[in-house]
């Protein structure tokens, strides 16, 4: 992909959209690579004793994630001068019900787009969406399943990263 | 009991870290970041980095280091069993490299109590061995009253 060119950059075009998956074994990695070891990211006892209903992703882990679609957009990691986000609902991260512990289960989407343009100081504004995506419950047979729609759910809020071109 | 008055304190320094090679490629591969620069020497260095570059939020790992001191901080009684992390904010004057060897230092910033407990903000100042700031990382915790527990 071809670096933007800022004078080209207006307030509400798309930057563009991935998705990323959770499972068990990416928490441990993140514990790991990040020094968090807090047991609601790997003990679902744990997690329950402190009122959760099992063991959820680091909010860091999920804002880490998102931001590589600015960074691969932008062209330069290091073109991101600031990047800030709320933590507003918890993205569970059940245990695969059979076989590896690298089986995703859970499904984000991330979609960015150019919230404000700073001619005088050549930054862009990205505002990130990132949303959870999980099977909406239904009474239909398994076959019907798949045209189903996932029920979304925003994980971050003021998801922002500021580009300086 | 949290102490409001514990707001505006700095805590001492905490010890340098010097930012690896591989933990900049571990950090990148954990969080799914798959820019090239952080993992090639070679990529990073077409982009005029002198090395690898650090993901974004890589300085988190810094700044919990220095957030240490708050939560080791009896006087501000903050109760960390209760802690829930509302925000997070990184602002770079300069990309993270490989290479770096950077100091921290927490400022507890900010105790505003509310019924069901305090909003509390840190801010980590981090700089490079000769004294110039390179990021400041801003975490704002929600710290739940112990009689609202479950």
């Amino acid at each position: 992909m071809s670096t933007p060119v800022f004078e080209d950059l207006q307030k509400g075009q798309q930057i563009g959209t991935r998705e990323l998956s959770f499972s068990r074994a990416d928490l441990i990695r993140y514990a790991a690579a990040s020094g968090d070891h807090n047991p609601i990211h790997w003990n679902d006892r744990f997690a329950r004793e402190v009122g959760l209903d099992g063991v959820i992703a680091h909010g860091m882990l999920t804002m880490g994630s998102a931001v590589d679609l600015v960074s691969v957009w932008a062209g330069d990691p290091g073109a991101v001068v600031d990047y800030q986000s709320r933590f507003t609902k918890p993205v569970p991260v059940p245990d695969a019900a059979s076989g590896s512990p690298e089986t995703a289960t859970a499904r984000l989407q991330i979609s960015g787009k150019i919230g404000a343009v700073d001619a005088q100081q050549r930054r862009v504004r990205v505002d990130l969406s990132v949303e959870l995506l999980t099977e909406a419950a239904t009474e239909a047979g398994p076959d019907q399943q798949s045209h189903q729609e996932p029920v979304r759910t925003k994980v971050l809020a003021k998801s922002q990263a500021l580009v300086q071109f | 009991m949290i102490n409001p008055d514990r707001q505006g304190h700095q805590y001492p320094p905490a010890a340098p870290y010097q930012v690896s090679r591989e933990a900049i490629r571990e950090f990148a591969l954990a969080v799914q970041a798959e820019h090239p620069a952080h993992h090639d020497l070679d990529a990073a260095q077409a982009l005029g980095h002198h090395d690898l570059v650090a993901p974004p939020s890589f300085a988190v790992i810094i700044a919990q280091r220095a957030e240490a001191a708050v939560v080791n901080d009896d006087e501000a009684g903050i109760d960390f069993s209760r802690v829930v992390h509302a925000e997070e904010r990184f602002t770079h004057h300069s990309p993270i490299l490989a290479g770096d060897t950077l100091s921290s230092q927490v400022t507890l910033e900010r105790i505003r109590t509310m019924g069901a407990g305090a909003m509390v903000t840190t801010v980590v100042q981090i700089s490079a061995e000769d004294g110039a700031a390179r990021s400041t990382v801003t975490s704002t915790l929600l710290v739940r009253n112990e009689e609202d527990a479950a």
